[in-house]
């Protein structure tokens, strides 16, 4: 394929997100790191036996996850990309409402719905995995689904060809790159899980992220927290490294519009509509759960009525209930700004670029792949003094939270990036355009749809993200999911109610934010 | 097209409405997003002589509101409240910052984290003017004065008292009836590898049964059908049947002052608390409070500690964060003497015994329990 005429700027491009992902990841993980290793912690951990069962566990729970997602988010992902039906931008916002919230909300009603034998279970860990990571296949691996036309399958099926063959000989190959891209973040995400593990698999259950949150805090054993996590960082990056390779087939570049089809025969329509509804019933059980069990005890709405009125039934300073939601909002803001525009930067620097650019993708993953425990302590070891005391700024946090969306703006973006008509550039450019001018009437009108999409998921994420953010000092109010997660380890009914209130409202947020990204898609033609 | 354009202008309208609400809601943070000039860092100070503490505490901090106005109408020194997560990740956040703090006094390093706290050098010693009056027992372990008891609390076993009265059962008393058949598959524990208040079970067993013979005592556990897990949350709020989850198990892990929260959180409104405490269960923890190495504000945070032990702040301590105040003159509230009983012999480890073999201990517990 021909070079983007934007090619000379990608290096310009990559400089912010490059610096950024350097600044505020790498550094506190080197700065962490020399501080704290020593030959002594290595020895110990690399002699214990109990290290190299969390790396297995931890390895083949993380495919086992991978596998089953898959497998249970394909009906759904299929009836998504190819078809047109009443409801699916409210289906497509449920099934990445999981996605988006902290565990701590999700997982104790996620528990209280499994059978007793299921609890502290490696069943219950894949089954919760499934649960919260289906939106990435169905994004992902769905949108590049919409671009394959059905008419291929159809001159297969004149040809004699079943639909089983069909899919094995001509979808599935066509969608290598997607799945390989979706199964690569699912793979980090389980890996990397953290309450998961700890709230559904119980105490014997440990993964190197949970081995790595005990020996840091509760051990007060830095060092071997430390190790651990370069161990995980190194066992990510191969797993990466083999991504990159077996994605090295070109993505599409012509952006193809597939028009969707309502379901027409009675066995279309039973199945897309069957899909559905035992996916959003499945999806909607545990939400529904959490928002049962904030009407409390009396099942009335007194609780909600004493949070929006902003009376706590817990002291948390002179500040109501819903201030830890109005933080959680401005942190939301910000890093929609911060992670849409180095995300829209880096992206532009991978589309635009040739193969080192593309070198680009996984590193924004980076972050991802350091645990959470000790980027936020490296944070507060690096930006301690003078002109980057930043630990003590309200900017730490959403610059912690930019670093998770990153990766989300970068794979939001990408696609559309790339896919530009270039027959629209080479046009522009037999008429004498120049590149700023093509960029400025070509590229950009596109790409504004899909760039306030981006924002609003960064924003999602940001409202409930609990990982590194948790570590740095709150020096404003609470985020909405620290506060229900302190709310929760406290005894009392009322106090537990409140907690539900709060988790109540933080779906209904994110959900309205993910509804308005998906509104905001192009619509497309009926046929 | 132009339907989009309207959409994202809606939306735009909306954020900055939620923006602007939510500095209504919370004054105090409508400058701190703009205006780092507002923010309270040790480092800088507001005006010209006003001095602005900022006191790092741990989530359960929860003091009623306007509790350090008096503070700073006495000293013209204000107090700025941070909470850094649970005990453990504020002690390992500060044993990393020593000498470079985060904030000028910590509350909430407990006596199983205060060695830890201690070897990093994290505080600056001061013996408070508040000394004669505070409660002995909570004194030990601190000779050089390097922090400040502030409030002592009990981890007990706490029972459902339902459950016993319908089966006209006695419920345990002791660490060692836990064993006994009568109470097969009714314990949940949450474990000390993650918990602090399961931490402090086992040291319990510990103190009781000895480096020695805590191991028998678990297995025993374990035989007689004990549930592990993960934290006080899973075990009290789902699997403990006398509180909100209703759950399986009629025992638990948690505070001698659970059962009178039971009451005063109550939703419908009791008279009685559901719950109450296995007496010879108990382990004592002790909180600290300490200025941190690194201040620049040494001289106002000596005055904080004194009125961190002082009756006036310590009266507040049971109502809001239950547990019992260090300072003898400080007054009980009747709910907490009604429904709770204040363990005349706790358990009890000393801080350093307990930081030495820790890792061992629980390495070993791990492979008796859960493997």
């Amino acid at each position: 394929m021909t070079a983007s005429p934007y090619r000379a700027s990608a290096p310009a491009l990559a400089a912010a997100p490059l610096a950024f992902i350097a600044v505020f990841a790498l550094w506190p993980l080197g700065n962490i790191s020399s501080r704290a290793l020593s030959w002594d912690s290595f020895t110990r951990i690399a002699a214990n036996p109990a290290v190299r069962e969390m790396l297995w566990f931890s390895t083949w729970q993380a495919l086992a996850s991978t596998l089953l997602t898959f497998l249970a988010a394909f009906p759904v992902t299929y009836i998504l990309a190819r078809y047109r039906f009443a409801g699916k931008r409210a289906l497509l916002a449920l099934v990445t409402l999981p996605f988006v919230l902290p565990t701590v909300v999700v997982g104790a009603a996620f528990l209280a719905l499994l059978p007793n034998s299921w609890h502290r279970s490696v069943a219950a860990i894949i089954l919760a995995h499934t649960y919260f990571n289906i939106a990435v296949v169905a994004r992902v691996v769905g949108r590049r689904l919409e671009q394959i036309s059905p008419k291929t399958g159809e001159a297969a099926a004149t040809l004699g060809a079943s639909p089983m063959t069909v899919l094995r000989t001509v979808t599935l190959p066509l969608l290598r790159t997607a799945t390989a891209s979706a199964s690569a973040v699912i793979f980090l995400l389980c890996f990397t899980s953290y309450g998961v593990i700890r709230v559904l698999g119980g105490p014997a259950r440990a993964t190197i992220e949970v081995a790595i949150y005990s020996r840091a805090v509760q051990l007060g054993d830095i060092s071997g927290a430390a190790i651990l996590s370069l161990l995980q960082l190194l066992v990510l990056g191969l797993a990466m490294l083999w991504w990159i390779k077996t994605s090295r087939a070109t993505a599409p570049t012509e952006h193809i519009e597939v028009a969707l089809r309502r379901p027409q025969t009675l066995r279309q329509k039973t199945f897309v509509y069957g899909v559905a509804t035992t996916t959003a019933v499945i999806v909607a059980l545990p939400l529904a759960m959490v928002f049962v069990r904030s009407l409390g005890a009396g099942r009335n709405l007194s609780a909600w009525r004493g949070v929006l009125l902003g009376k706590s039934v817990v002291n948390s300073g002179a500040r109501s209930p819903l201030s830890a939601f109005a933080t959680s909002l401005q942190f939301a803001l910000a890093t929609a700004l911060i992670a849409g525009i180095i995300g829209v930067s880096a992206a532009a620097a991978i589309a635009y670029g040739g193969r080192t650019a593309a070198k680009l993708e996984v590193l924004t993953m980076l972050p991802l792949t350091i645990s959470a425990v000790t980027l936020g302590l490296g944070m507060l070891v690096t930006f301690d003094s003078g002109i980057y005391d930043l630990r003590s700024r309200w900017v730490m946090m959403p610059i912690a939270h930019s670093l998770v969306a990153l990766p989300i703006v970068v794979r939001t973006m990408l696609p559309v990036l790339r896919s530009v008509p270039a027959g629209l550039r080479e046009a522009a450019a037999t008429l004498g355009a120049t590149p700023i001018y093509m960029w400025r009437t070509i590229d950009r009108p596109l790409l504004a749809r899909a760039w306030a999409t981006s924002l609003a998921l960064a924003a999602a994420v940001s409202l409930g993200e609990f990982g590194a953010s948790s570590f740095l000092t709150r020096r404003t109010s609470a985020t909405l999911p620290t506060e229900i997660a302190r709310l929760l380890g406290r005894p009392g009914d009322a106090v537990q109610t409140q907690a539900y209130v709060l988790a109540a409202l933080l779906i209904i947020f994110i959900g309205a934010a993910l509804l308005s990204v998906d509104s905001l898609r192009r619509d497309r033609p009926v046929t | 097209m132009k339907n989009n354009r309207k959409k994202l202008l809606a939306l735009a309208v909306l954020g900055a409405l939620v923006f602007m609400a939510g500095c209504a809601v919370d004054p105090k943070s409508a400058s701190a997003p703009t205006d780092p000039q507002t923010e309270t860092d040790p480092q800088t100070e507001t005006d010209s002589d006003v001095v602005t503490l900022t006191l790092l505490a741990h989530e359960s901090f929860t003091p009623s509101p306007g509790i350090f106005d008096a503070f700073t109408a006495a000293t013209g020194v204000k107090v700025n409240i941070v909470l850094g997560g649970d005990a453990g990740e504020l002690v390992t956040k500060a044993a990393l910052t020593s000498g470079n703090p985060e904030g000028d006094v910590l509350w909430g390093v407990d006596n199983t984290l205060l060695s830890r706290a201690l070897e990093a050098d994290v505080f600056t010693p001061y013996e408070t003017k508040n000394l004669a009056l505070l409660d002995p027992s909570s004194l030990l372990g601190i000779p050089a004065n390097e922090v400040t008891p502030v409030d002592t609390g009990d981890v007990c076993i706490n029972y459902d008292i339902a459950y016993f009265k319908s089966r006209k059962l006695t419920p345990p008393l002791s660490l060692k009836s836990l064993t006994s058949g009568q109470y097969r598959n009714q314990l949940v524990v949450p474990s000390p590898l993650s918990s602090s208040p399961g931490l402090a079970f086992f040291l319990a067993t510990v103190a009781e049964f000895g480096a020695d013979g805590w191991q028998d005592y678990w297995k025993q556990l374990r035989a007689n059908g004990v549930l592990v897990v993960d934290g006080w949350t899973e075990a009290y709020t789902v699997e403990f049947s006398g509180s909100s989850g209703k759950g399986d198990r009629s025992l638990v892990v948690s505070y001698a002052s659970s059962p009178p929260a039971e009451v005063l959180f109550a939703d419908p409104p009791v008279t009685q608390p559901p719950t109450a405490v296995a007496s010879q269960t108990c382990f004592r923890q002790v909180e600290y409070a300490g200025i941190l190495r690194g201040t620049k504000h040494e001289a106002e945070a000596r005055l904080l500690i004194d009125y961190l032990t002082s009756v006036a702040f310590q009266n507040d301590l049971p109502l809001t964060q239950f547990v019992y105040p260090v300072n003898t003159s400080a007054v009980l509230p009747d709910a907490f003497t009604k429904y709770s009983l204040r363990p005349e012999n706790p358990l009890s480890l000393e801080p350093q015994v307990i930081a030495q073999n820790r890792t061992a201990w629980l390495d070993e517990w791990t492979r008796i329990v859960l493997n």
